[in-house]
């Protein structure tokens, strides 16, 4: 202890304690902050159809007729694509309440659930329908689904495909390592904020260049260093700004003192 | 860096006659300000550990030999790194995940290598090496009176000798031909800032009729197509005929929206579009950054560079951010087999302002 009250005006007492601090709250907070509460969902049987299944987990906020209440849009008109993106990406049912739904790994449904889910609620009018595996495997022109991806994504979902922000708290996600089909679907349904590039926009044959070119740059390898989230200007400056000019003043501060 | 000792505080002797301490109570003062302050002087200097214990001074050269060593080993290993691995090894690394292994190694190992150098070196100077403070005068700038007379009678010599004030023709004419051969050198940096723009800010390719096409492909876009929430981001036709093809493009775009009609707020937006379908120029009023991050649901479309944020039920008023306009509309109509075509050019300048427009 006396060791330790001897060094007390040591010039890194001050940085140390700083950093003490930060991490004990850190700490603290996410030990003690609500955590949100898992949904229990009932792994219905095996009939599940469709009906029962969205009576079940999406008519609370859907309605019971599926065409929307004060807390969930119509689906009317989404079609298949939609619910088997939605559900599929693990956004929907909805974990919790916020600007935007995010990804989650956690998908509440098997695919058969999922499938009959999506067919009960093409019933509600006519939409996009889950896409066929030959436009969504990922083989075609990269170059030319680079050049649509430009036009098209880049402005939101980053050049690299990383997303970005969006207004309001509302983000555009990553791209990467996302299967062909909910590309396609996400581009057909236009979820959350995106807007809808239907088939008149970009043919089925054009979607799968994007995907292409988006499974190439999945297959990309780090040439060595940190990326920091590839997400451009923004998140470079602020890495250089806390940690090359803290370098910096601390080198200054080190030349400029004297020695013991 | 020697991790003994705390920094000791600084000894500063109080200097005699000089500032006086806060502890020796009240003094009457005369109120003057004295003719001329004292020069404290420099602090008295204070020894380092390593100038007066020889240990401490042999541990700084051990520290100063052992930085030097790091960097010589590292220099090794860059050396034996840079043939011994293979450029296509990729290794899970903590922190940053697969990566190329060679690259980080190298990279690693010189940075060290160079740092170690600087570190071990100022180290040096600041623990070994004389620290004392040094005074040195500089010296006068100004010449001997005698130098300075005789540099004078040299130049009035030489303007008697060259009979300047006995021809002033000679005089005037150099003064007017030297005078004349600075204009050329004006005008040449006048001329290579370029032409002036004349009309091409206030203008674009855009001209009644023209259809709207898809961009990249150029393709036409039938008023059917564009189904409501959906984005089309479009182009002049024959803009890939242009002279300055990228200069019209970059005042060209064009960002096409399907909507509810029933969302627009204002008659003229709805009046200038076709059923719902509203063109706006993708060129940002601010400083002309591509504007194309629309969401469908709030129909904000926002800027990625300054995010000003446009609400374009509202004919693209700002609703945030430091853009001053709102994005001109371009208005459009369908021709007679369908497809969307531009009504007339647009009526304003598109993106950022400039002197003429205010």
């Amino acid at each position: 202890m006396k060791a330790l009250g001897s060094r007390r005006r040591h010039p890194a007492a001050i940085a140390v304690l700083l950093l003490l601090g930060l991490v004990v709250t850190g700490g603290l907070y996410s030990l003690l902050a609500p955590k949100p509460a898992q949904a229990a969902v009932a792994t219905t049987d095996d009939v599940g159809a469709g009906t029962k299944l969205f009576l079940a987990n999406c008519a609370t906020c859907h309605g019971i007729s599926g065409h929307g209440s004060q807390t969930g849009p119509t689906l009317a008109g989404v079609g298949a694509a939609a619910v088997d993106f939605q559900v599929g990406t693990g956004r929907m049912p909805l974990a919790q309440p916020g600007v935007q739904a995010a990804r989650s790994d956690k998908v509440m449904f098997t695919d058969q659930q999922i499938a009959s889910l999506a067919a009960y609620v093409a019933t509600l009018g006519p939409g996009p329908s889950v896409p066929d595996s030959q436009y969504t495997n990922g083989d075609g022109n990269i170059a030319h689904g680079n050049e649509l991806f430009k036009v098209n994504c880049a402005m939101c979902h980053n050049f690299a495909g990383s997303g970005g922000a969006l207004t309001r708290g509302k983000y555009a996600p990553s791209l990467r390592n996302i299967s062909g089909k909910q590309i396609f679907e996400a581009m057909a349904t236009g979820p959350e904020s995106m807007p809808v590039f239907n088939d008149n926009n970009l043919s089925p044959a054009d979607k799968n260049d994007i995907i292409s070119y988006l499974h190439e740059l999945d297959k990309n390898k780090n040439p060595g260093g940190l990326n920091l989230g590839n997400l451009g200007p923004v998140s470079e400056g602020m890495f250089i700004w806390v940690f090359g000019l803290s370098l910096m003043v601390g080198a200054a501060v080190w030349l400029g003192s004297k020695a013991a | 860096m020697s991790e003994d000792g705390t920094e000791p505080a600084g000894e500063q002797a109080s200097q005699p006659g000089a500032a006086m301490g806060l502890d020796l109570g009240h003094l009457e003062g005369s109120g003057a300000i004295p003719e001329r302050f004292t020069n404290p002087g420099l602090p008295p200097h204070v020894h380092r550990l390593a100038d007066h214990d020889e240990l401490a001074a042999r541990r700084a050269e051990r520290q100063v030999a052992t930085l030097f060593g790091i960097s010589m080993v590292a220099t090794v290993i860059f050396l034996v790194a840079y043939f011994a691995i293979d450029q296509n090894t990729y290794q899970f690394i903590p922190g940053i995940g697969q990566a190329n292994l060679s690259n980080i190694v190298l990279g690693v190992s010189l940075g060290l290598s160079l740092l170690c150098i600087g570190l071990g070196a100022v180290h040096w100077a600041k623990t070994l090496m004389p620290d004392t403070e040094v005074t040195e005068q500089r010296h006068p700038q100004r010449s001997s009176p005698e130098a300075r007379d005789q540099a004078v009678s040299t130049i009035m010599a030489g303007g008697e000798a060259s009979q300047l004030a006995r021809r002033p023709l000679i005089k005037y004419t150099l003064g007017g031909a030297l005078g004349l051969f600075a204009l050329p050198l004006v005008v040449q940096l006048a001329g290579s800032l370029g032409p002036l723009p004349k009309a091409a800010l206030s203008t674009t390719f855009w001209r009644k009729g023209m259809r709207l096409m898809r961009d990249p492909e150029l393709t036409p876009i039938k008023a059917s197509d564009v189904t409501i929430g959906s984005v089309f981001h479009v182009m002049p036709e024959g803009i890939d005929k242009s002279d300055h093809l990228l200069e019209e493009k970059a005042k060209a775009a064009v960002l096409l929206i399907g909507m509810d009609p029933a969302d627009i707020k204002v008659p003229k937006e709805r009046s200038w579009g076709h059923d719902g379908i509203v063109a706006y120029s993708k060129i940002c009023t601010h400083v002309g950054c591509p504007v194309g991050l629309y969401e469908h649901r709030t129909h904000h479309l926002l800027c990625p560079c300054h995010q000003s944020t446009f609400d374009v039920t509202q004919d693209c008023q700002v609703i945030f951010g430091p853009a001053h306009r709102p994005l001109p509309q371009l208005k459009i109509t369908v021709d007679a087999e369908g497809y969307l075509v531009a009504d007339s050019p647009f009526r304003e300048a598109v993106g950022p302002s400039f002197w003429e427009r205010g």
